[in-house]
């Protein structure tokens, strides 16, 4: 078993307009000193997935099924005392946004001083303050001694994420998740964070669930992938394989959307058709027929099963797509491989 | 006042050439006071955009990116006269536009449109499709409203949506068909040019190329031109023909894509493409990645002579000292640094003194 085993997890949100199926069937594992890229379009379920984990779904309307174990811990229907205990120490997340979880009242220091002591009550003023300032200068804060004493609204957007990385590694967490941790970024910020995450990651020797949207950042940083489309797994693997051997039409289509820097200037994008489904009525069958090119090569099945996880032949990556393996090989060689 | 009637393009003839310039900017300068205090005095200014110029010609795309804050948004409006500049000057179709008023303008809004970044906020959700996008005929009084609906339906058609939706409310719509509504309406009086600031960053990827297509297909078709604004790198080199790089209210860099994206000169455009994630397995090599140190500093009070002195690693006392002008290096390409990469072989080396821009 895996450090982090989710399996088979469904969330679902009762709604006026119906049931948001946000999750519907996802089983991944993650190991310490691994990192999982989870990636998809807005809207497929990547940060439902890891506020689940987290154990931080508040919302009276929220119904979580399957099984979530942290070293052999289950955590759906733990006692939210239980999954609190764990939350910081055990486990800890970074968001999109720093300003929505850095207090503006407080000073950056004496936010990361109490997230030490709540999982240190006997830890004194001053060991906490050495901690915190130990942290931020392994984030990288200049005079973090000095700096631990200004309010979020005196850092900039890279200092105030480097803060929220010092805050949540403060405890030593086993497993860190960040949700979009540089979407809000510029891009010569993001790159500083991302070397940053890399090598807190090589020095603490944690799991590392990274939730994007960007194929790029996924490639950076990620050891393994799990493309994310309606909730559902649509492909899972090594980064290696995966980004070498996509084998699914979603896959194949995000990588041909986007323009590439390590390219030729392509003459034309070739996009994915149509638009992401919603999630109260997700279509039947494969929830990608409606835009896949490729629902047809199969008769009817793509229309009316759902296509469950199964093995490609490369060690350990998977696809929920119904092609015959071999059509999958030739469509892969002939039509997607010269556009990407 | 001219009010113009009927479809046609009533434009006074103009005897320029065919292939100057659409639109000149030379100068342009956009200071925001900062005031403080009982008398509102003014003690500071935010210097979003700081003396930049280009051109752009017919038919052509003029990409400009840069990081948040380097004055990109603030030079479209510019552009559009949604702002007052503060100094500098902007020409249009050879007509000085700098400071013309509202009521002048009128007869050069219909050819400069603009499409939005965020395809949520700008459009009225009170609004149906056929009333936002068959705002500007009607605000410019030239077609009845029963030609006022088709023009809307052979526009949404034009725009990759269907007719029928003339009469539905923004929010049944995905974001990506915001989108196309918001260009839809910028391209219902015919315009000449289209600025865009931002028009796919909102958008999922999937849905960016789609609308990227879109804009391609109608500059090929209705031989638009384009100032395109975005931050990401990728997607300016697939739609532009010239580029602007900005940094804190200068353009420290402009040239042809090509020219550009293969020599970049200036060392922020260096860094800046360096730091771009790919999605090839392992991502990029991190020993080729530059990584510059801290942010952007505050447009209030930007460094002095090179803005970029404080993170460029090849930095030296004439940096510190004096303003690099912006020089050709190669054709069409000019860049404003003392010791530019890529550098061709035979250009002096760093000018001792400021010179004004050629
Ligand atoms: N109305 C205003 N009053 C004061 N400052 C302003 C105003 N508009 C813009 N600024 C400032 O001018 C600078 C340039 O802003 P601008 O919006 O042009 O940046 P941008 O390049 O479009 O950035 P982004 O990529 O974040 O959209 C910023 O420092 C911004 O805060
Ligand atoms: N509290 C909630 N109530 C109802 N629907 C929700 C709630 N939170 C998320 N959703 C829906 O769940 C789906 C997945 O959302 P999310 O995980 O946030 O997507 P993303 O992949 O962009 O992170 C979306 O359709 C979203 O609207
Ligand atoms: S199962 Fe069918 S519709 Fe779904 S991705 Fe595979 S080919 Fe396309
Ligand atoms: S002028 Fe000097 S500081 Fe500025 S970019 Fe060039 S080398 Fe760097
Ligand atoms: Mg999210
Ligand atoms: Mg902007």
């Amino acid at each position: 078993m895996s450090f982090l085993e989710v399996d088979d997890l469904h969330v679902t949100f009762s709604t006026e307009d119906g049931v948001v199926r946000a999750v519907d069937g996802l089983s991944f594992g993650l190991e310490q000193g691994r990192t999982l890229g989870i990636v998809g379009e807005s809207g497929s379920g990547k940060s439902v997935t890891s506020l689940a984990v987290m154990g931080l779904h508040r919302s009276a309307r929220v119904n979580i099924n399957g099984r979530i174990l942290l070293d052999g811990q289950e955590l759906v229907g733990a006692s939210p005392e239980a999954v609190r205990r764990l939350r910081g120490r055990r486990m800890a997340m970074i968001f999109q946004d720093p300003l929505t979880s850095l207090h503006p009242f407080y000073t950056v220091g004496r936010q990361i001083d109490e997230a030490y002591k709540v999982h240190h009550p006997k830890a004194g003023r001053h060991e906490a303050r050495t901690r915190t300032v130990e942290m931020l200068r392994r984030v990288g804060i200049p005079q973090p001694d000095r700096r631990a004493n200004d309010y979020p609204h005196q850092f900039s957007g890279g200092m105030r994420q480097r803060a929220m990385i010092a805050m949540a590694l403060v405890n030593d967490p086993d497993l860190l998740i960040a949700d979009e941790p540089t979407t809000a970024l510029d891009v010569t910020v993001q790159a500083q964070i991302l070397d940053l995450i890399r090598d807190l990651q090589q020095e603490f020797g944690s799991a590392v669930m990274i939730i994007t949207h960007d194929l790029g950042v996924v490639a950076e940083l990620a050891d393994d992938v799990l493309v994310m489309y309606a909730g559902k797994s649509a492909e899972t693997g090594p980064a290696e394989s995966v980004f070498n051997r996509p084998q699914h039409p979603y896959t194949w289509g995000l990588l041909s959307s986007v323009p590439r820097m390590d390219r030729e200037r392509q003459e034309r994008l070739v996009p994915i058709t149509g638009q992401p489904p919603s999630l109260i009525r997700v279509p039947e069958g494969c929830p990608f027929h409606p835009r896949c090119p490729y629902a047809k090569l199969n008769g009817t099945r793509s229309f009316d099963e759902v296509p469950k996880l199964r093995e490609t032949g490369e060690p350990g990556h998977l696809v929920a797509c119904h092609l015959e393996a071999e059509v999958r090989a030739r469509v892969f060689r002939e039509e997607v491989r010269p556009r990407l | 006042m001219r009010i113009s009637l009927g479809n046609g393009k009533a434009k006074t003839p103009t005897e320029r050439p065919p292939d100057a310039p659409l639109l000149e900017v030379s100068g342009l300068v956009k200071h925001f006071p900062i005031r403080h205090g009982l008398m509102q005095r003014e003690i500071s200014a935010v210097r979003a955009v700081d003396g930049i110029d280009f051109t752009v010609e017919p038919g052509q795309t003029l990409g400009i990116v840069g990081e948040s804050g380097c004055g990109k948004s603030t030079t479209a409006r510019l552009v559009m006269r949604l702002d007052e500049p503060t100094a500098g000057r902007i020409t249009f179709e050879g007509h000085d536009i700098t400071h013309l008023s509202r009521g002048a303008m009128r007869s050069h809004r219909r050819d400069l449109q603009m499409v939005f970044q965020d395809p949520y906020s700008s459009l009225n959700p009170r609004h149906t499709v056929g009333r936002i996008v068959g705002a500007p005929f009607r605000l410019q009084h030239i077609k009845t409203e029963q030609g006022i609906k088709r023009a809307v339906q052979d526009l949404l058609e034009l725009c990759g949506l269907n007719p029928e939706h003339y009469n539905r409310y923004p929010h049944e719509f995905s974001g990506g068909q915001r989108q196309r509504i918001g260009v839809a309406r910028a391209l219902a009086l015919r315009p000449k040019m289209i600025v865009a600031d931002e028009p796919v960053s909102a958008l999922d990827v999937s849905i960016q190329a789609q609308i990227v297509n879109l804009l391609d297909d109608l500059q090929d078709e209705l031989g638009l031109t384009y100032v395109i604004i975005a931050h990401d790198l990728a997607v300016v080199r697939h739609v532009s023909d010239r580029v602007a790089v900005m940094y804190l209210g200068k353009i420290v860099e402009v040239g042809g894509r090509e020219s550009l994206y293969r020599t970049p000169m200036h060392p922020y455009t260096v860094a800046l493409m360096s730091a771009v994630p790919v999605p090839q397995a392992g991502g990029r090599d991190r020993n080729r990645r530059i990584l510059l140190s801290g942010d952007v500093p505050s447009p209030i009070d930007p460094p002095p002579a090179c803005r970029f002195h404080t993170r460029c690693w090849k930095a030296q006392e004439i940096c510190r000292q004096v303003e690099p002008p912006l020089r050709e290096l190669r054709s069409g390409h000019q860049v404003a640094c003392h010791f530019p990469e890529n550098e061709p072989a035979g250009t002096k080396g760093p000018v001792s003194l400021a010179k004004p821009n050629s």
